[in-house]
C-alpha cells in the first residue's frame, strides 16, 4: 500500500499517515451538510406545495382521470304504419369515437388508415372541434364492421391509441330499396350548421338527429332521452367498477299512416320512372302512401356514407334526394280542369248549358291557341270537356273566369299555399293573379296569358301533393282536410269549408267519371267494379332544369293523373306525376294499381276479416340481417 | 492492516435506517403492483434486500485500503462492462443498460461502476501531496469520470451519466478545488450548455422542455410528470392508504414501482409519510457524513463523503422529478425503487461507509 505512505512523514513511526489531516476537510463536510439540509428543504417544500397547498386541484385532477361518464345511447322510436307493421327499426352495432382527453396528433394518420377514412378529413375533424371543451368526443364511425372491429380491438388501450373508445349503439334499419325513402328521412350527424341554428340548440356535437322526413320532423318525438353510465376506468380505458347508471328512456314509436301495401305498390308502379305518387284518404287527410322516384338508400345515410357517395348523389341529373311528392312544382296541365269546372259553375260564369264548338283551337287576344286534338271535338259540354280534356272549352271558361276568379278558386282548392302537411320541405307552388305578377314581375297581367292558365299552364305550377289535396277536397264537395302523415290522437276539424253545391260537384264528378269509364282519355285505365274517377294532363316542361339535358327522352311532357273513388264519399284520391311520361293517360295506369290494390284490400278484409298476403315484408329489413351487426 | 474492531462497532443506525427505507419500498412495490404483471417484484426485492445485506458485510470484511488498491483494475473491468453492455444488453424502454445474467434476472453495469468510480477519485485525490488542486488534476478527475460518462450516456442513459457528475463534483470540492477553476469551469458549462442541445437525444430534449413546460403535449412527453404531480398531489396530507391511491392503481401514474416510486408513496402515504421518508434519508446521509468526519484518512472520508453525495444526487433528482421540479430522468430513488442492481450498489456502498468506520480506531 504504497500510496498511503506519505512521502514527507512526520515522524517514523508507521502508521494511518493521513489520521490528522483526514479533518483538514472539516469546514466543507460542514458545508455539505447545509447544502444537505438545503436540498431536503427543497424537497419538502415541492411536496408541500402540492400535498398541502394544491391537494384539492389535484384530488379534482385524480378523479377526473378515473371517473368516466359514458353515455349510454337511447334507442329512437320505432316507425310503423297504419296496421302497426314495423317500417322502421333499430339494431344494436358498435360506434367508434375519438376521446380528445387522450389525443395523440401523431395517432390520426395510422387510425385512419386503419378505419378506411381520409386522414386529411379526419384531422380537419379534429381542427373543427378544438373549440368545444375537451370532454366532448368525436365520432369516428358508426356501424363498425367487422374488420374495423378486429382493427379497434386491437389498438385499444394505452399500448395502441388510447383515444379509441367503443360505444355500443343503436342504428337505423330503413326498408331496403329506397322504399319510402324520401317519406322516412334518415337520421345523420348533427352539422355545424344546424348546430348553430336555434332549432337544434339543446343538441350536441355528434348527436344523431333526423335530417328529412318523418324522421326530421317528428325527430323530439323518436328521440329517447339518453342514459349515463359512471365507471372507474384504468388508464387504459378499462372498466374497473360501476359506479352507478342512469337508464337511456327510448324514443316514443310512431305510428304512421301510410299503407304499406298501398306504398309498395305505388312503388313498384313507379319503378324505372321520375316521379312522385300521393295517395289520401280525402275524409280524413291521411296519408295512405306517398312515393318520389328516384329514390335512395336511407341505410347508407345512417352512418356509412362517405363524401364521394354523398357528393354523386346530390350531383345526379334525376336530383334523387329531391322529394318530388313535396317539392315538385310544375304545371298541373289538364288536371287543373276539374278545378276550372268547378270554378266556372260555382261562380256562376257558366251554367248546364254552356258549350263550346271546338274546331281544334280558337283565337284569344290576337294569338292563336291549339286543341290537343288536332281535328277539334266538336261542340262539347262540360262532361264531355272533361272526360275528353277539351283545351277549346276551358279557353272560353278561363276567359269568362277571369284569371282572379281562378286564382280565387285555385287557392280555394289549396294550391298556391302549404298544405300544411307533417313533413318538412314542402313547397307553395304558383297560382298567378293579377296582384301575383305585379308583386313578383312588376308587369301587369295580360288577358292571353289567362288562356293558357286554364288549361293548367303558364306560370301556374302546383305539386303532387296539392293536387291529390285539391281533387280529394273537390270530390269531397269542398272540405279540405289537412294531409298528415301521423296517425292523429284525435280527428281535426277541416282546414277548410268551401261549401260547393253538391250538384255542381257532382257535374264535375261526373266528367271525371266519363274520362275513366266513358270514352274519356283515361277509358284504359278503368277497374272493372269500381267506379274510378280521373283526369289526366299532361304539361309541357317549364320549371324543370332537367331542360339542361342532351337526352332528347328528358324533353317529353310531363305526365299527370289524378284519380279518385269511388265517386260519391271517395275514400282515396291518388296524384302520380311521371316525368317525362309524355301524356297523361299513361299515369293513369298507376293511379289505376294503388286504387285496385286498396279496394283489393278492403275486399278481402270484410269477406276474410284478415288482411291479404302483404308484398311489403319484401321491403323490410328485420335486425338480424343489418349489415355489420353482431 | 487496519484494525479490524468488532460488530458492535458496525454502523447499526445506518444498517437499520436503510432496512427501514426499503422495507417502506418493498412494501409500495408490493401496493403498486398488485394485479399486475409485476406482481412478484415485492419479493424480488426482498430478496434483492438480503443480498444487499450480505454484500454489504463483504464489503465491510474486506478493508477499503485493499479496495483502493485494486481500483484501477476494477475501473478497467467497469469500462469493459460499460463497452460490452450496449453488444449484448437488451433493449428496454429504448436503451440498452442491462446485461442478462440468466434467471430472467438482468444487471446494470452503470450502477456499479458508481462504487469504482468512488474509490478511483477516493485513491486519487488521497495520493495527492497537497490540499489544493491543480489544474492538471481537473483534468485527470474529468477523464476518469468523462470516460464511463461518454459510454454510459450512449447507452442512452443520460440519468445515471450525471450521478457519475456528482461524484466528481464532489472530489474536487472536497479535494480543494482554486476558486478561480470553480467559476472558470462554471462559465465554461454555461457556454457549452447551448451546445450540448445539439448532442442530446430527441427524447431527452423532449424531457427537458417537458419539465420546462409539462402541459406543451400533456398526453404525450408531459404525461409522466402530470401524472406524477398529480399523484403526489392527491395524496395530502394523509395519504389514500395503501392500495388506494387511484393514480398507482388504475395505472395512470406511470413506472409506480421503480422511477416514480416516491410519486406513489406520497399519494398512498401523504405528506407524512413522506416526511418521514424524507427523515429516514437525511437521518441516513447524516450518519454517512459523520462516517467521513470520523474516517482515519483522506482516502476513507473522500469514499465516504462520494458516497454521500451520489446517493443526495439520486434523491434530488428522483425525488424532485416527481413533483415537477427536476427533469424527468430514468434514475431511481435509492433503497426504495425496484430494482436488484440499484439495491445491491446502494448497499455496497453502505458497505464502504461502514468499512471505513470500523477502521477508524485503526492502531
Amino acid at each position: 500500500m504504497r500510496y498511503l505512505r506519505a512521502e514527507r512523514e512526520p515522524d517514523s513511526t508507521p502508521g494511518p499517515l493521513f489520521r490528522d489531516e483526514a479533518k483538514f476537510a472539516a469546514g466543507k463536510i460542514a458545508a455539505f451538510q447545509y447544502l444537505v439540509v438545503a436540498v431536503f428543504v427543497f424537497l419538502a417544500l415541492g411536496y408541500w406545495d402540492l400535498q398541502v397547498l394544491n391537494e384539492e386541484f389535484y384530488s379534482e385532477k385524480a378523479q377526473q382521470n378515473q371517473i368516466k361518464s359514458l353515455p349510454i345511447l337511447a334507442p329512437r322510436g320505432k316507425i310503423l304504419d297504419r296496421d302497426n307493421r314495423v317500417i322502421v327499426d333499430n339494431h344494436e352495432s358498435y360506434r367508434l369515437i375519438l376521446s380528445r382527453e387522450n389525443l395523440r396528433a401523431s395517432h390520426l394518420r395510422p387510425i385512419a388508415l386503419g378505419l378506411n377514412l381520409d386522414p386529411a378529413e379526419l384531422e380537419a375533424k379534429v381542427r373543427r372541434y378544438s373549440k368545444q371543451p375537451t370532454y366532448f368526443a368525436i365520432p369516428l364511425k358508426e356501424e363498425l364492421n367487422a374488420d374495423e372491429l378486429a382493427f379497434v380491438e386491437a389498438y385499444l388501450g394505452s399500448n395502441g391509441f388510447p383515444e379509441l373508445e367503443l360505444i355500443k349503439s343503436q342504428y337505423r334499419i330503413y326498408p331496403k330499396g329506397g322504399l319510402a325513402a324520401h317519406l322516412l328521412g334518415y337520421v345523420s350527424e348533427i352539422s355545424d350548421a344546424e348546430l348553430n341554428s336555434p332549432d337544434w340548440a339543446h343538441h350536441n356535437p355528434g348527436d344523431l338527429i333526423g335530417k328529412t322526413g318523418v324522421e326530421r320532423y317528428y325527430n323530439e318525438h323518436l328521440t329517447g332521452i339518453d342514459g349515463q353510465r359512471q365507471v372507474r376506468v384504468d388508464n387504459r380505458m378499462n372498466t374497473r367498477e360501476v359506479l352507478g347508471i342512469k337508464d337511456a328512456t327510448p324514443g316514443r314509436d310512431l305510428q304512421l299512416t301510410i299503407d304499406l301495401d298501398l306504398q309498395v305498390v305505388a312503388e313498384l308502379a313507379m319503378e324505372n320512372r321520375r316521379g312522385a305518387v300521393v295517395a289520401l284518404d280525402p275524409r280524413t287527410g291521411e296519408v295512405l302512401a306517398l312515393v318520389s322516384h328516384p329514390s335512395y338508400d336511407p341505410n347508407r345515410f345512417s352512418s356509412r356514407i362517405t363524401a364521394g357517395e354523398y357528393a354523386a348523389l346530390l350531383q345526379d341529373p334525376y336530383r334523387p334526394l329531391f322529394n318530388r311528392a313535396l317539392q315538385a312544382q310544375l304545371a298541373p296541365g289538364s288536371t287543373f280542369k276539374p278545378i276550372m269546372a268547378l270554378a266556372g259553375l260555382e261562380s256562376g260564369a257558366i251554367d248546364d248549358d254552356f258549350t263550346v264548338h271546338c274546331t281544334g283551337g280558337a283565337t284569344w287576344y290576337g294569338r292563336y291557341f291549339k286543341c290537343h286534338r288536332r281535328g277539334g271535338h266538336g261542340t262539347v259540354n262540360l262532361k264531355t270537356a272533361i272526360a275528353q280534356s277539351c283545351d277549346v272549352f276551358f279557353y272560353a271558361v278561363g276567359n269568362r273566369l277571369g284569371i282572379d276568379t281562378i286564382a280565387h278558386y285555385a287557392e280555394l282548392m289549396g294550391f298556391g299555399n302549404k298544405t300544411g302537411i307533417d313533413l318538412p320541405g314542402e313547397k307553395e307552388g304558383v297560382v298567378p293573379s293579377t296582384r301575383w305578377k305585379i308583386r313578383t314581375q312588376r308587369e301587369k297581367w295580360y288577358a292571353g296569358e289567362t288562356i293558357s292558365v286554364a288549361i293548367g299552364q303558364g306560370a301556374l305550377t302546383v305539386t303532387p301533393l296539392q293536387l291529390a289535396h285539391a281533387v280529394g277536397g273537390l270530390a269531397m264537395g269542398g272540405v279540405f282536410l289537412r294531409p298528415h302523415v301521423v296517425r292523429l290522437e284525435k280527428p281535426e276539424p277541416p282546414l277548410r269549408n268551401a261549401g260547393f253545391s253538391p250538384e255542381n260537384v257532382r257535374k264535375v264528378v261526373d266528367g271525371m267519371c266519363a274520362a275513366v269509364n266513358g270514352w274519356g282519355t283515361a277509358s284504359a285505365s278503368r277497374i272493372p267494379g269500381i267506379e274510378m274517377c280521373g283526369k289526366t294532363g299532361t304539361s309541357q316542361l317549364a320549371s324543370n332544369d332537367l331542360l339542361r339535358l342532351k337526352n332528347s327522352a328528358d324533353w317529353h311532357d310531363n305526365a299527370w293523373f289524378v284519380g279518385f273513388a269511388p265517386p260519391e264519399k271517395p275514400e282515396i284520391v291518388v296524384s302520380v306525376l311521371w316525368e317525362n311520361g309524355e301524356h297523361g293517360d299513361m299515369a293513369a295506369p298507376i293511379v289505376r294499381d294503388v286504387i285496385k290494390a286498396y279496394f283489393d284490400k278492403k275486399q278481402r278484409l270484410e269477406r276474410l276479416g284478415r288482411p291479404p298476403a302483404s308484398l311489403a315484408s319484401a321491403w323490410l329489413r328485420t335486425p338480424g340481417s343489418a349489415e355489420g351487426a353482431r | 492492516m487496519a484494525a479490524y474492531r468488532s460488530i458492535r462497532n458496525f454502523d447499526w443506525v445506518l444498517v437499520l435506517v436503510a432496512v427501514f427505507i426499503a422495507a417502506l419500498g418493498i412494501l409500495q412495490i408490493y401496493s403498486a403492483t398488485i394485479d399486475t404483471a409485476w406482481r412478484s417484484a415485492w419479493w424480488k426485492q426482498a430478496v434483492f434486500l438480503a443480498a444487499g445485506l450480505a454484500v454489504m458485510w463483504i464489503t465491510t470484511r474486506i478493508d477499503y485500503h485493499t479496495l483502493l488498491g485494486q481500483a484501477p483494475m476494477l475501473y478497467v473491468a467497469s469500462l469493459g462492462l460499460l463497452v460490452l453492455t450496449p453488444l449484448v444488453g437488451s433493449f428496454v424502454w429504448g436503451s440498452k443498460r442491462w446485461i442478462p445474467v440468466g434467471f430472467g434476472f438482468k444487471f446494470q453495469p452503470s450502477e456499479f461502476v458508481k462504487l469504482v468510480l468512488v474509490l478511483l477519485i477516493a485513491r486519487y485525490l488521497a495520493e495527492l501531496k497537497s490540499d489544493r488542486l491543480e489544474l492538471r488534476d481537473l483534468w485527470k478527475l474529468g477523464l476518469m469520470a468523462g470516460v464511463p460518462c461518454a459510454l454510459v450516456a450512449a447507452q442512452p442513459d443520460l440519468g445515471t451519466a450525471l450521478t457519475y457528475g456528482s461524484i466528481v463534483m464532489a472530489g474536487v470540492f472536497f479535494g480543494g478545488i482554486r476558486w478561480q477553476h470553480a467559476l472558470m469551469l462554471g462559465v465554461t458549462a454555461a457556454l457549452l450548455l447551448p451546445a450540448g442541445w445539439f448532442v442530446l437525444k430527441d427524447y431527452q430534449k423532449a424531457r427537458l422542455e417537458t419539465f420546462l413546460d409539462p402541459m406543451k403535449d400533456p398526453t404525450g412527453k408531459g404525461y409522466q410528470v402530470i401524472q406524477s404531480k398529480i399523484a403526489v398531489g392527491a395524496g395530502g396530507i394523509w395519504g389514500r392508504g395503501v392500495a388506494r391511491g387511484s393514480q398507482t392503481q388504475l395505472r395512470f401514474l406511470p413506472v409506480a414501482h421503480t422511477d416514480f416510486i416516491v410519486s406513489a408513496f406520497a399519494e398512498e402515504h401523504g405528506f407524512v409519510g413522506i416526511l418521514v421518508v424524507f427523515g429516514l434519508y437525511f437521518l441516513l446521509l447524516m450518519q454517512i457524513v459523520q462516517n467521513a468526519q470520523a474516517a482515519p484518512d483522506r482516502a476513507g472520508m473522500f469514499i465516504c463523503m462520494g458516497i454521500c453525495s451520489v446517493l443526495l444526487f439520486h434523491l434530488l433528482v428522483n425525488a424532485g422529478m416527481a413533483v415537477g421540479r427536476m427533469p424527468v430522468t430514468g434514475i431511481p430513488l435509492p433503497l426504495m425503487s425496484y430494482g436488484g442492481s440499484s439495491m445491491l450498489s446502494v448497499f455496497m456502498m453502505l458497505g464502504l461507509v461502514n468499512n471505513v468506520r470500523l477502521r477508524r480506531f485503526a492502531a
